[in-house]
């Protein structure tokens, strides 16, 4: 039998979690060592998954199935597909970038490495899993460390609030998705929670048409559609860096994928019945998340709005069922984690620094950290969608997906693209071009090299994307395949 | 008068024979002993009940048969085999618990009351006739209205002995006047006899839904849900900790087994009646339960609204009266006692240190003694029914069977429900790692409490990850009921 590659790396991080928190308090050299250790074997074994997946096998791969409540039909089946194989290499390259910058955690830095291992372990198992039991046990680990995380180590003046705010809409979305999980599995009459079998289940068009909006929304919340996202950028800003990045890079992805895995491919004729109303709301998402981007001075709050508005991109993509929108949808998961990881990465390393994210205070930066500027302007046009960068190779055929679903929408949704141009241009010219106020002069450092690293890392994956996009389409394309063929082509 | 005794008689009430040697052991060093040196006592009685586990887990397991024996008095079952080593465990580790607690733990008459409060258990789990299961009921409250009010010289204490007391006399001779009617209607108190005559028509439908809310007085009562949860705050506030922990875990827990049994044996008739009866009492308990304990300053109070709504979760699976849903239930209370022992176990460690019950008090926690506050953080995230942890599973069963029999609504609201209890969780939590300690020190912790806590913990991660065994179980008992 071949390595259980996926097991491992569901599984590391979270036994190395709980290691960690036998490892003594207060050598926090010894316990950053280890969690970067760990962090750098779940990165390789991420890589091993995406480098091994073949894009002319079978639609899921590096499959391993055992037993689990097999009274109920529940089962520990993991494999990849298409969209999952790039989403963990995703995740593998936040959290190594977020461990590596989270250097400076000195307040009990073994639970925080512990809840944000546990935490990625979580995400692996969503994104592998086949069976929705091990898909909502998963999706509930990954949830609600965040709790602790933001509550323990965010930003002292909205923590509280922000991770309340966020567990509570989090857990009512899952919650509600969880009977709607239920309803599918008695209805199906086949006593199993496989996914694999659950396609073949034939509900019936009532049934479907009746269940897709809780499954849907209650896993969309987490995807941060209009109008439940407002937990979302509260907890990006009250969160610590690392977190933020976790947070935006990846969590919000569970969020759409699981729509997408139990929605979209469980449900479809209840998805072709209600996403002509959804792809609206997605709309708002788009052009409501840019527009409240650019009014704000915070710089956190302004990444969490456009994270708003890239991921109603993902969710817009979803709506149109046809084969653009679906692999536009998929590209730009990963590819808008890399970007608002390394977005909120860097704001992290200014705010350290320079102790206040009102960009009106800033400037100046270029000068000091020219590194992590360049990063941003990268950052900065993936998010506009330049050609040549990953943004690109994801936004495009999401709009031409729009297009040829309904035309007006992809034409309103385009204004974004000029919004966000717009504020994310006005933000590197003030903080990094324009001039260092008095009160940072003297107090401000390049970063260091480690942190150079993960930001490399970053711009590496985004620019591959921009101009191989060969190294993820065809993965994502057998992916969205599978994926046509049960909602029917459209 | 019961025949020839047959050694599957003998079986079948093995854990009572043994609870009873260790009764009288216990009993017997009590009255040799000097009163310095009676902490010997409480090894005895945990080592008795460690024994007894290992009884009834190797030769009192029935099987697959289940039979009514002792002249109908019993019936030997999977349910009653499940329901007797959970009361065993609860117990044991009350005892652990009750290690080194001042005016308490040296005094021989409090391991002889949780002996015999737990055979009063082991027998309503098993009971299969209404006298039998009336005497079982008392023989399980009397020694635990004495226990809550133990502590003689705390008037909170005493208050919470007297109250339950009369609550508890009250809402049984009201249960006994619904057994009686049901006696006179179908002519035996035999369960199963019963039964048949019942479906049989015996019993006129009026007087069958009056009989019913007699008896669902008396068993709301000692599940504590609303609308006869009133006791249940004060008393688990006043009572000693591990009582307090007995009494939320256990004595609930055979509650809910009798419940499960009369229920689906009585009142298969009038099964729609109460059903939606059940099903509205579940709602208002979660609810209320949880509403009103987000107002709560003192953690036992706390804990004894969360231990209501909790009730409610559990309802959803009598009320779905399937086999999924008894097995839910089952597998709901296994959980269930073992999170909540974790509980308390640290409330009374923290009580210990700093002298008092008040959630505040739990500041810093995680800065003062990391472990505990692991240990806290487990048990609360099991309440809350979070993975990977015993509570989640036992909700999602729950919720589960009450899908599959048709009461979406109520599966709905019960989800509802949890978000509110996991507001006051994560509240308790961040208390615990984020506010600032009053002091930097460790809490001292008594071996015999850790190993109660450890033990405990352990079993909610297991419960949580190895589901099968578990639910195997839970599933065998329900089995036997139909």
């Amino acid at each position: 039998m071949a390595f259980p590659f996926l097991s491992a790396i569901v599984l590391l991080p979270i036994l190395a979690g709980v290691v960690l928190l036998f490892l003594p308090p207060k050598n926090h050299k010894l316990i950053y060592s280890f969690a970067l250790a760990i962090a750098l074997v779940t990165f390789l074994l991420s890589i091993v998954v995406y480098v091994g997946f073949d894009v002319n096998g079978p639609t899921f791969q590096f499959i391993e199935k055992y037993d689990w409540l097999p009274q109920l039909g529940i089962s520990y089946h993991v494999g990849v597909d298409g969209i999952a194989a790039p989403l963990v290499l995703l995740t593998g390259v936040v959290i190594f970038t977020g461990v590596i910058i989270s250097q400076r955690i000195d307040d009990r830095p073994r639970e925080f490495f512990a809840f944000l291992f546990l935490l990625a372990s979580g995400v692996f198992g969503v994104f592998v899993a086949l069976d929705l039991f091990a898909l909502f046990f998963f999706y509930e680990i990954a949830v609600f460390p965040m709790y602790l995380l933001i509550a323990i180590w965010g930003w002292k003046q909205s923590r509280e609030y922000a991770a309340m705010k966020l567990t509570l809409y989090l857990f009512i979305g899952s919650v509600i998705a969880l009977v709607g999980v239920l309803a599918m599995y008695f209805n199906s009459g086949l006593n199993t929670f496989d996914f694999l079998a659950l396609q073949n289940a034939n509900f019936s068009p009532q049934f479907q048409k009746l269940w897709f909006p809780f499954v849907f929304f209650g896993f969309a919340v987490l995807g941060g559609i209009f109008p439940f996202h407002n937990w979302s950028p509260v907890g990006h800003v009250a969160a610590p860096t690392a977190v933020s990045m976790f947070h935006a890079g990846v969590l919000m992805k569970l969020g759409a994928f699981a729509a997408l895995r139990v929605g979209i491919m469980l449900m479809p004729e209840g998805a072709q019945f209600h996403m002509w109303w959804i792809l609206l709301l997605t709309l708002v998402n788009v052009v409501y998340g840019a527009f409240i981007a650019m009014t704000q001075t915070d710089f956190k709050y302004m990444i969490g709005y456009s994270s708003v508005s890239h991921m109603g991109l993902v969710a817009m993509g979803l709506a149109t069922l046809n084969h653009d929108g679906l692999v536009g949808a998929s590209v730009q998961m990963v590819s808008h984690g890399v970007m608002t990881a390394l977005f909120f990465a860097v704001v992290g390393m200014i705010y350290d620094q320079a102790h206040t994210r009102q960009i009106p205070e800033l400037g100046g930066m270029m000068k000091i950290m020219p590194f992590a500027g360049i990063a941003f302007i990268i950052g900065g046009l993936v998010s506009m969608g330049m050609p040549g960068f990953s943004g690109f190779v994801a936004e495009f055929p999401i709009f031409m997906g729009v297009w040829a679903d309904t035309p007006w929408v992809a034409i309103v949704a385009a204004i974004s693209i000029a919004v966000t141009a717009a504020y994310i241009l006005r933000a590197v010219g003030k903080v990094f071009f324009g001039e260092l106020p008095a009160a940072l002069e003297g107090h401000m450092h390049d970063i260091k090299i480690s942190e150079k690293l993960a930001l490399g890392i970053l711009c590496v994956i985004m620019i591959a994307i921009g101009i191989f996009p060969s190294v993820v389409v065809p993965m994502v394309e057998h992916g969205v395949e599978a994926v046509l063929a049960l909602v029917g082509g459209a | 008068m019961f025949g020839t005794i047959t050694p599957d008689m003998i079986l079948a009430i093995l854990p009572e024979i043994s609870l009873l040697v260790v009764l009288a052991i216990v009993f017997i060093v009590d009255l040799v002993l000097a009163e310095t040196r009676r902490g010997i006592l409480a090894v005895i009685t945990a080592v008795g009940l460690a024994a007894t586990f290992a009884l009834t887990l190797l030769y009192a397991n029935p099987g697959n048969s289940a039979e009514l024996v002792w002249g109908g008095m019993l019936r030997h079952d999977m349910l009653g085999y499940v329901a007797k080593l959970l009361f065993i465990f609860a117990s044991f580790i009350t005892v652990l618990l009750s290690v080194k607690l001042e005016n308490v733990w040296l005094k021989g008459e409090y391991y002889l009351l949780v002996l015999t409060s737990t055979i009063g258990m082991t027998l309503m789990a098993a009971s299969a006739d209404l006298v039998m299961l009336f005497l079982a009921i008392e023989t399980t409250s009397i020694p635990l209205y004495i226990l809550a009010g133990f502590m003689t010289g705390d008037n909170k204490s005493t208050e919470a002995g007297f109250k339950y007391l009369l609550f508890g006399a009250m809402t049984t001779a009201v249960m006994l006047y619904g057994f009686s009617l049901l006696f006179g209607f179908a002519g035996s108190s035999n369960l199963y006899v019963m039964a048949d005559a019942i479906s049989a028509g015996a019993v006129p439908g009026p007087v069958l839904v009056g009989t019913l809310v007699l008896v669902l007085l008396g068993l709301g009562f000692k599940v504590a849900i609303v609308p006869m949860h009133f006791w249940a705050p004060d008393v688990y506030e006043g009572a000693p900790t591990p009582v307090t922990a007995f009494l939320s875990t256990a004595s609930k827990a055979a509650g809910f087994m009798v419940l499960v049994r009369v229920m689906l044996a009585s009142f298969p008739n009038i099964l729609a009646d109460w059903q939606l009866m059940l099903g509205i009492l579940a709602v208002a308990s979660m609810f209320i339960g949880n509403v009103v304990a987000l107002t709560q300053k003192n953690i036992k109070r706390l804990l004894a609204y969360s231990g209501i709504a909790h009730a409610g979760y559990a309802l959803l699976g009598v009320v779905a009266a399937s086999e999924l849903g008894v097995a839910s239930v089952v597998y709901y209370l296994l959980v269930y006692v073992v999170t909540n022992m974790a509980a308390f176990g640290v409330v009374l460690i923290v009580a210990r240190a700093t002298g008092s019950d008040e959630v505040e008090d739990f500041a810093g926690l995680h800065r003062r003694s990391p472990m505990l506050a692991l240990v806290l953080l487990l048990a609360f995230l099991s309440l809350a029914g979070i993975p990977p942890l015993g509570g989640f599973i036992a909700k999602v069963l729950v919720f589960a069977a009450a899908v599959e029999a048709g009461f979406v609504w109520l599966a709905v609201l019960g989800v509802l429900a949890s978000i509110i209890g996991l507001y006051y969780y994560l509240i308790v939590l961040k208390v615990a790692y984020l506010d600032q300690p009053k002091s930097e020190e460790a809490l001292p912790v008594v071996r015999a409490h850790g190993v109660a806590i450890v033990a405990s913990v352990l079993l909610v991660l297991i419960l949580g990850v190895i589901i099968a065994p578990g639910y195997e179980w839970a599933l065998s008992a329900a089995a036997s009921l139909f």
